[in-house]
């Protein structure tokens, strides 16, 4: 048997006197379903301005769904992860365990509106097409989006689930849980880099 | 389960993806010119192929935690056969059509299947008995 105590599993012999205090860990779901109905909300949005197709829906939900990746990638990787890294084992379990499910619904969402709208927005405005003018720093933004989407995928939303997972646990493991986070903190850092590339790009497309 | 005994999944499955994302890009960069989809399928199969070794080096793992594995890869699977479905539908919208299309739609699938592994496994990986279980035994 073990008990998680500060940073560390300790053994705990049956029998043995009263066993370390356990870390305090508030209720939580993985997938917050209060939110699922928002999600369904916005890609029926985002449904609705790819059917209609008409400039301004698609240019809304482009940047407002691009608005929010990149903030929050930002916000993530340069303001919460640092600080993150040098909170204590409880306050870091407290401020994951309300921050992280909310990301696992809004950061999907966002990006599948943001790539959407945007794509069918090029299409509409002819920007996608190797006859634009920028379409060197268009190309560009695919390649910045790409590589951000493979950090993403494949390092930093599983690291969430995981540690989301290992938290739901009993006897969460802080080893796992400190491995998961410095994972998580760091491709949160990589992808802030990565969308500091994506203003550039966006700015420079939006000026001519 | 010991990290040392588990193939490396998440290195495959980054560069499984970085292959779809590469093909998608050299397509997405040529519209609306005709160009050649060797490069895109070549970069398709070597994704498929990733997707499939993946899977069969996991199924090898003595004692993974398989049940934890698809109870949140099922999950994930389901969100990220929408968030596919999306960008389906955008193609579709689009008049998308022909090879380009088949080789598209076929990146999806793979991308919205590899994905759920990687959560799923990421998950399982650090799979342990509950302490329960462990008293009993």
């Amino acid at each position: 048997m073990a008990a998680v105590t500060g940073s560390s599993v300790q053994p705990i012999a049956v029998g043995a006197g009263p066993p370390p205090a356990a870390l305090e860990r508030p209720d939580f779901e993985i997938v917050p379903r209060a939110g699922l109905p928002i999600v369904a909300a916005v890609l029926a949005l985002l449904i609705v301005g790819i059917a209609v197709n008409e400039p301004w829906p698609l240019q809304f939900l482009h940047v407002v769904g691009g608005a929010t990746w990149t903030v929050i990638d930002l916000f993530l990787g340069f303001v919460i992860g640092p600080i993150m890294g040098k909170l204590s084992i409880p306050a870091r379990i407290e401020l994951t365990t309300r921050l992280m499910p909310k990301m696992v619904l809004i950061m999907p969402t966002a990006v599948t509106v943001t790539l959407a709208a945007g794509w069918q927005l090029g299409n509409k405005l002819g920007t996608v097409q190797t006859s634009y003018y920028l379409h060197g720093w268009v190309v560009a933004s695919y390649i910045v989006v790409g590589v951000m989407a493979v950090i993403a995928l494949g390092l930093l939303e599983p690291a969430n689930i995981a540690v989301l997972t290992e938290l739901k646990k009993r006897q969460p493991n802080p080893q796992v849980i400190e491995r998961l986070m410095k994972r998580f903190i760091f491709t949160a850092g990589l992808t802030g880099l990565m969308q500091i590339a994506t203003l550039v790009i966006m700015t420079k497309l939006a000026a001519g | 389960m010991e990290s040392e005994r588990l193939p490396p999944v998440t290195q495959i499955g980054m560069l499984s993806l970085a292959l779809i994302v590469a093909g998608g890009i050299y397509l997405a960069a040529h519209l609306p010119q005709q160009v050649s989809l060797a490069p895109a399928i070549v970069l398709l199969a070597a994704s498929t192929l990733l997707l499939a070794g993946n899977l069969a080096a996991l199924a090898r793992v003595e004692g993974f935690a398989w049940a934890r594995f698809f109870a949140v890869a099922k999950w994930a699977l389901l969100a990220y056969a929408v968030i596919a479905g999306m960008i389906e539908y955008a193609f579709l919208r689009d008049g998308l059509s022909g090879g380009p299309l088949v080789v598209l739609t076929l990146s999806l699938v793979v991308f919205a299947v590899h994905v759920p592994v990687l959560i799923g496994f990421t998950v399982a990986r650090y799979e342990r008995p509950e302490p329960d279980a462990l008293l009993a035994s």
